[in-house]
């Protein structure tokens, strides 16, 4: 036992004395969900548009005043041809282009009806569909507005609530997702390159001839990195709450047991990287290569996973990161217990035990 | 020049010595590009639909039979009460309720006007929106159905104005978003290959002491530098390549412009990338350090790139930050190139900027680079 105290605290002294991978190791995460947490959003406002009107009535200046005092456009130019379309789009200028039809209010007049184009630049896909779809809204209220005296029979309103999240702010769709790439990257990252320093360093040959069995050298690689990890942890839970004004509706205790979980998962993945790696360089790659875009895609991070094909709705299933944003989402968002989230726990314990069986049975004593 | 030569043949030795590393550069990031191009869409579907119906009646079968036949909803269960709703909801096993009242049919024959609760799981904000569009579309068509079936259609009606809107899809008329995503993506796995492998580079030759017996050669410090970074210049056009083939011939992603102008800037964009990996390395003792700091940037730089959130979007500050984001440029020119079939003036301004780039970074890694240790 004093022997395995004295290996973590050579471990200790190893992280502590290497300053620079320190500020690193807690700077950026801070840093990373400051920036993140404010500047990543997928509402849609300010959109640069552009617009080309045939017309130039009374009625199509209305309708343009309106769109240019909505939040969600900004008027950037006024083309005057239809060949213009092509050159605002190629350059990139706008992403969207009104195009009013000649006579506009003649024909809204005489026929009753009258026609824009919204010409959206949908290389962007969700771009192009919301900002239809905000022109619609917009344009419906304005012919409310003419159709007043025209009343309409049989009326059944939707009144919808948003539960959870009713001003619909997408930090705290991505405040979680940050969290858990963070944690998780970190704490794969972190233990995979330690053990593969020590056997490109050849220090390795001199853990392995001491009397320290093979289960003690591994936790006690892993254990200051779990300390470290939770201190981060802990670090992105005050900064969600304080600086974003994330609920905790549910338990902080619970909440901080199930990232201890999450981050002894990380632990032990970066403990299997490290045993089916010979260099650090291999072991970095894996991490980063092979861990970065899978969580961040297919955790359900930014991309609703209901919304992929089948095949990669059931690959999801192996990425950790997915159940920890269940997990935290349910805890910190919908305020429920552990009785709504003992299967997601389950399965990361399962995990967890996983790795470390498989780390431990591929774990040689013996160098080639 | 022979020298170079030398030392791009020693590299390249070293790379394709290394068999565990060789899958990592080449297969791990085509068969990313294959599976998770599918994953990135913000499609709202298979939206996890449930309902309290506490009138029982005809009309309420039928608005609940439009949610049936509607695409966008998944409609699980009927749930008898409000608690075994909200109880769902917590679990997650459902995101939208609807909850019709008591006496519906009855009060919307008499007063012409009725209301239906909607509850929606709004965590994800966006998609919140998007569900809550839909269910409003489907509220008002069945308005439009009762109106039809039940009332002659009024004369009044037919006196309202109308303004017709025709939404047109330029680029990407069927809104796919793998058209959308596939040059995206293709461009974070250049960016990731070669800057991880330069910044861990010459980091390494310092950890395990090589780069004490190179510094003592007659290599000028440029011709280290070349020969250095040359290989991983040819590794990240070479996954370029590939990664159209695959663009091209799995996910028939249109490529209206000049293959020639993406290759251009290609070259360009990853020299800078080059430089800063370069840069990483001459300040970093460990490829540990190096490695935390290549993976710091390059989390920001993917999220931050509009790759997969839209830079407008973001507030203004995050958006003056963009500009130093060389993995902004690369998506927007392979996008306009590939989707739009821009030209060389059209991407001229992200073209210079990342000229200007490269030469600042490259600069300041050959300064900062010490053949002293």
């Amino acid at each position: 036992m004093k022997r395995f105290i004295g290996f973590i605290k050579k471990e200790f002294y190893h992280i502590f004395r290497d300053r620079r991978s320190l500020f690193i190791l807690f700077g950026m995460p801070i840093a990373q969900i400051l920036l993140f947490g404010f500047a990543i959003t997928n509402e849609i406002n300010n959109v640069d548009i552009a617009i080309l009107d045939h017309s130039k009535d009374a009625t199509t200046e209305e309708i343009i005043n309106k769109i240019a005092a909505s939040e969600y456009f900004s008027i950037k130019q006024i083309i005057e041809q239809e060949s213009d379309i092509e050159t605002v789009f190629k350059t990139g200028k706008v992403k969207a282009v009104l195009n009013f039809e000649t006579d506009f209010s003649k024909n809204l007049i005489k026929d009753h009806k009258a026609t824009i184009q919204i010409i959206t630049d949908a290389t962007d896909p969700n771009t192009a569909n919301t900002i239809s779809n905000f022109v619609n809204a917009i344009l419906q209220t304005y012919q409310k507005g003419l159709n007043k005296e025209v009343t309409i029979v049989y009326q059944i309103v939707p009144e919808s609530r948003m539960v959870y999240n009713p001003e619909l702010k997408s930090v705290y769709m991505f405040v979680p997702g940050v969290m858990t790439i963070i944690l998780m990257l970190v704490s794969a990252m972190m233990t995979s390159i330690s053990i593969t320093r020590e056997k490109e360093l050849g220090t390795m040959e001199i853990l392995l001839v001491s009397p320290l069995k093979p289960i003690q050298v591994i936790v006690g690689k892993v254990f200051p990195y779990i300390f470290l990890s939770i201190i981060n942890a802990i670090v992105i839970v005050l900064l969600s709450i304080f600086v974003f004004k994330m609920p905790v509706q549910g338990s902080l205790f619970l909440l901080a047991l199930e990232s201890i979980l999450f981050i002894i998962s990380a632990l032990a993945l970066g403990i299997l990287i490290s045993t089916i790696s010979a260099t650090q360089q291999t072991a970095m790659m894996i991490s980063l290569m092979g861990l970065m875009l899978p969580v961040i895609l297919l955790s359900g991070f930014i991309f609703p996973i209901s919304s992929m094909p089948l095949p990669l709705q059931v690959i999801s299933n192996i990425i950790p990161a997915k159940w920890f944003i269940i997990i935290i989402k349910g805890i910190m968002l919908k305020g429920v217990g552990i009785e709504f989230i003992w299967k997601e726990t389950l399965i990361l314990l399962g995990m967890t035990v996983f790795f470390i069986g498989l780390s431990v049975k591929k774990y040689k004593i013996r160098l080639e | 020049m022979k020298t170079i030569l030398y030392i791009i043949q020693k590299e390249f030795k070293q790379i394709f010595r290394n068999k565990g590393m060789l899958p990592i550069i080449f297969v791990l990031p085509l068969l990313q590009l294959i599976i998770l191009s599918n994953a990135a869409t913000f499609e709202v579907k298979h939206i996890k639909f449930g309902y309290i119906d506490h009138d029982h009646s005809s009309t309420s079968r039928a608005l609940i039979e439009q949610f049936n036949a509607s695409t966008y909803f998944d409609v699980l269960t009927d749930f008898p009460s409000e608690t075994m709703a909200s109880s769902a909801m917590l679990k997650g096993d459902v995101d939208v309720v609807l909850e019709i009242p008591d006496y519906f049919e009855r009060d919307l024959q008499n007063e012409k006007h009725n209301s239906l609760g909607v509850t929606i799981n709004a965590i994800d904000g966006a998609a919140a929106g998007v569900e809550n569009v839909y269910v409003t579309q489907i509220v008002q068509g069945f308005n439009e159905q009762l109106k039809v079936d039940l009332f002659q259609v009024s004369d009044a009606y037919n006196q309202a104005i109308r303004i017709e809107t025709i939404p047109l899809f330029w680029y990407n008329e069927t809104l796919n978003y793998k058209t959308f995503m596939v040059p995206g993506i293709l461009v974070l796995l250049v960016t990731m290959i070669t800057l991880f492998l330069s910044g861990m580079n010459i980091v390494r030759e310092k950890e395990i002491g090589t780069l004490e017996q190179i510094n003592v050669t007659p290599i000028k410090k440029s011709e280290f530098i070349i020969g250095k970074l040359f290989p991983f210049w040819v590794i990240g056009m070479g996954l370029l390549t590939i990664g159209l083939l695959i663009a091209k011939l799995i996910f028939d992603v249109p490529m209206l412009g000049s293959l020639l102008l993406m290759y251009v800037y290609t070259s360009v964009y990853i020299l800078v990338v080059l430089g800063m990996g370069l840069f990483i390395s001459n300040f970093t003792d460990t490829q540990q350090q190096a490695m935390f700091i290549a993976w710091f940037f390059t989390v920001i730089f993917i999220l931050m790139s509009g790759l997969f959130t839209p830079i407008e979007s973001m507030p203004k500050w995050a958006q003056i930050l963009t500009e130093f984001n060389p993995i902004k440029y690369f998506v927007e020119v392979m996008r306009m190139v590939m989707l739009k079939g821009s030209g060389f003036m059209d991407i001229l301004p992200q073209l210079l900027k990342t000229l200007l780039y490269a030469v600042l970074m490259n600069g300041l890694a050959v300064w900062s680079y010490k053949k002293t240790t």
